[in-house]
């Protein structure tokens, strides 16, 4: 079945024009109108815009345009609620944008367009990426593909459900604490971060500016490898995005782990790790042990200040980014007697539980009072945080750690308890404190029920490609990769 | 750190959000806790740390001011909730 092939296996199948892209295209809605009943990974679908983008890709096909010049010509692509593609919705699973509609595409946006793909489905997310289950979602949560009743992680879960389920070939999301390999792990595909100021921000939500960056959710380290490339590089529009080359990722996968060292943070093996999670762990490093890599432990001994540290930084950065929500210029109003309780109560009623929670939190540690003891002693602790990485990075390649404590939770088992919540993100998110990049790709399955566990590699900054290599080394000698859902 | 003095009124109107009683109860408790747990940070010597705002190892990042384009007025106003002759409309400020 089409919708079963992986981006590259689709790319070659255009390429020799077995399939065309509105046979992919079809066959993703098709696939999207038998499971997603269940699945509930997407918001909103523009099918006749879909099928046009399809043609369109046809039509160049058929002209002689290649994969090499456009290797995503003819691709169908999701994108997670917060992109701003133009003439599409961009609700961020929350309440308060009520009809919006983008009037421009982001750069990520673009580029993949530029790159040829079908840029077709909305998917869920939590309200406006501040979760780790697409619990917070104003229009319910996405299930997971391998338990209906567990949740996929988030905030980027509509993402790696869609992925998982094979309803799109392949995803885009955003990470701001996890946010695309947390799902990516609870949902058996591989979630990428980029280093921060690799892709540009320019078109996406802002939730944590110092924070967010943009990434590919997919079947295959392969397909990461592709849409990374697609979307990466300089931006004048994002003061934040790095003028550095952007390497061919595709070209450099291959190879083994000889003589790659990788780190174990003994501080991230903690107690409470699950034993199935921890015994497929421990089976991942003997296995990139046996394909040639040396193992060193080292010491991150700040990894446990990484959480509060993040709590701080990213509502405070959210407190900020989302005064932008007042009901004045776009989404919904909720009148009020002055420009003061206009903004109140539009802003009570538009935002969900989560967003409030965060945006009260980020304004008390930036208030008169309170700045230098919450905040700034935060940003210190930042720079603590990143120097860890910084000292391991001196004598290892890569960091090798489990992605998340535990196999997807069941729905509603965290709702009540933010902080428990927010500790699932333990392993992901001093990644992004420190702006390096990361990437998260099966590594096993839990029994009874059957659950993805997902390890992860976090490499130095600007390394994406030599993490891809190691994570297609490792993933190319397991069977992980291939396992699917049955829907 | 004074978790104690946290007053969910107090900042939730510093943040311009109106809560109904049931969530200032709720979310007063939870962002109790949660202050509770960042507390932990007051742990840290950080004599001589330099404060971290992100990681990119860019500064002073400037273009050249010049007009450029832009998306049309229309586009601009089309998700307005309320909108008349090209401009937004808001409830009166002054009296």
């Amino acid at each position: 079945m089409l919708h079963e092939l992986t981006l590259s296996g689709l790319t070659s199948k255009l390429a020799s024009k077995e399939v065309s892209s509105r046979d992919a295209m079809q066959a993703c809605l098709d696939r999207i109108a038998a499971v997603d009943g269940q699945v509930n990974a997407f918001m909103s679908i523009d099918r006749d815009d879909a099928l046009s983008q399809a043609d369109a890709a046809d039509a160049a096909l058929a002209k002689g345009n290649t994969h090499i010049a456009q290797p995503l010509l003819g691709v169908p692509i999701s994108l997670k609620d917060l992109f701003c593609a133009k003439g599409q919705p961009a609700n961020c699973s929350s309440k308060i944008l009520g009809d919006f509609h983008s009037p421009y595409d982001g750069t990520a946006v673009r580029k993949l367009r530029d790159a040829g793909a079908v840029l077709f489905g909305r998917v869920n997310m939590d309200e406006f990426a501040m979760g780790s289950s697409t619990e917070n979602s104003a229009f319910g949560r996405s299930n997971n593909p391998w338990d209906l009743e567990r949740v996929p992680g988030g905030s980027s879960g509509g993402c790696a459900a869609s992925v998982a389920a094979q309803e799109c070939f392949g995803s885009i999301g955003t990470d701001t604490g996890g946010s695309i390999r947390q799902p990516a792990a609870l949902c058996g595909c591989v979630g990428l971060k980029p280093t921060y100021g690799r892709v540009s921000r320019y078109g996406v939500v802002a939730f944590a500016s110092s924070l967010d960056q943009v990434g590919p959710l997919t079947k295959d380290v392969r397909d990461s490898a592709t849409l990374l490339g697609a979307m990466s590089g300089h931006d004048p529009h994002d003061s934040t995005s790095v003028p550095t080359d952007v390497p061919d990722y595709v070209a450099e996968l291959g190879g083994d782990l000889k003589g790659i060292k990788l780190g174990l943070p003994r501080e991230f093996l903690i107690d409470g790790i699950d034993p199935e999670v921890r015994a497929a762990f421990d089976a991942a490093v003997k296995q990139c042990e046996a394909l040639g890599a040396e193992i060193h432990e080292v010491s991150m001994p700040h990894t446990e200040y990484g959480v509060a540290t993040y709590y701080i930084v990213a509502t405070a950065e959210a407190s900020a980014n989302l005064a932008r929500f007042d009901g004045i210029r776009y989404g919904d109003r909720v009148d009020g007697d002055d420009p003061f309780s206009l903004y109140c109560n539009t802003r009570g009623r538009g935002f969900g539980e989560e967003v409030k929670r965060r945006i009260i939190l980020g304004t008390y540690v930036l208030s008169s009072g309170y700045y230098d003891a919450y905040y700034l002693r935060a940003q210190k602790a930042r720079t603590l945080i990143k120097r860890d990485f910084e000292q391991a990075f001196e004598t290892v390649d890569a960091l090798i750690t489990p992605t998340v404590p535990s196999p997807a939770f069941k729905a509603g088992e965290k709702m009540d308890d933010p902080l428990q919540m927010y500790l699932s993100d333990i392993f992901t998110i001093s990644c992004n404190l420190a702006g390096t990049c990361g990437i998260s790709l099966p590594c096993g399955f839990s029994n009874e029920p059957k659950l993805p566990i997902g390890l992860q590699f976090l490499g130095k900054p600007f390394g994406e490609s030599q993490l891809l290599q190691i994570a297609h080394a490792y993933e190319q000698a397991t069977p992980w990769h291939t396992e699917r859902a049955s829907l | 750190m004074a978790e104690t003095d946290f007053d969910i009124k107090y900042v939730a109107n510093l943040a311009r959000i109106a809560l109904t009683p049931d969530e200032e109860a709720k979310l007063g408790a939870q962002l109790g806790d949660i202050l509770g747990y960042i507390k932990q940070l007051e742990e840290l010597d950080v004599t001589d740390v330099e404060p971290m705002a992100h990681a990119v190892p860019l500064a002073n990042v400037l273009r050249a001011d010049e007009v450029r384009p832009s998306i049309p007025q229309e586009a601009a106003l089309a998700n307005a909730p309320k909108q008349t002759n090209g401009l937004f409309i808001v409830p009166k400020i002054v009296e």
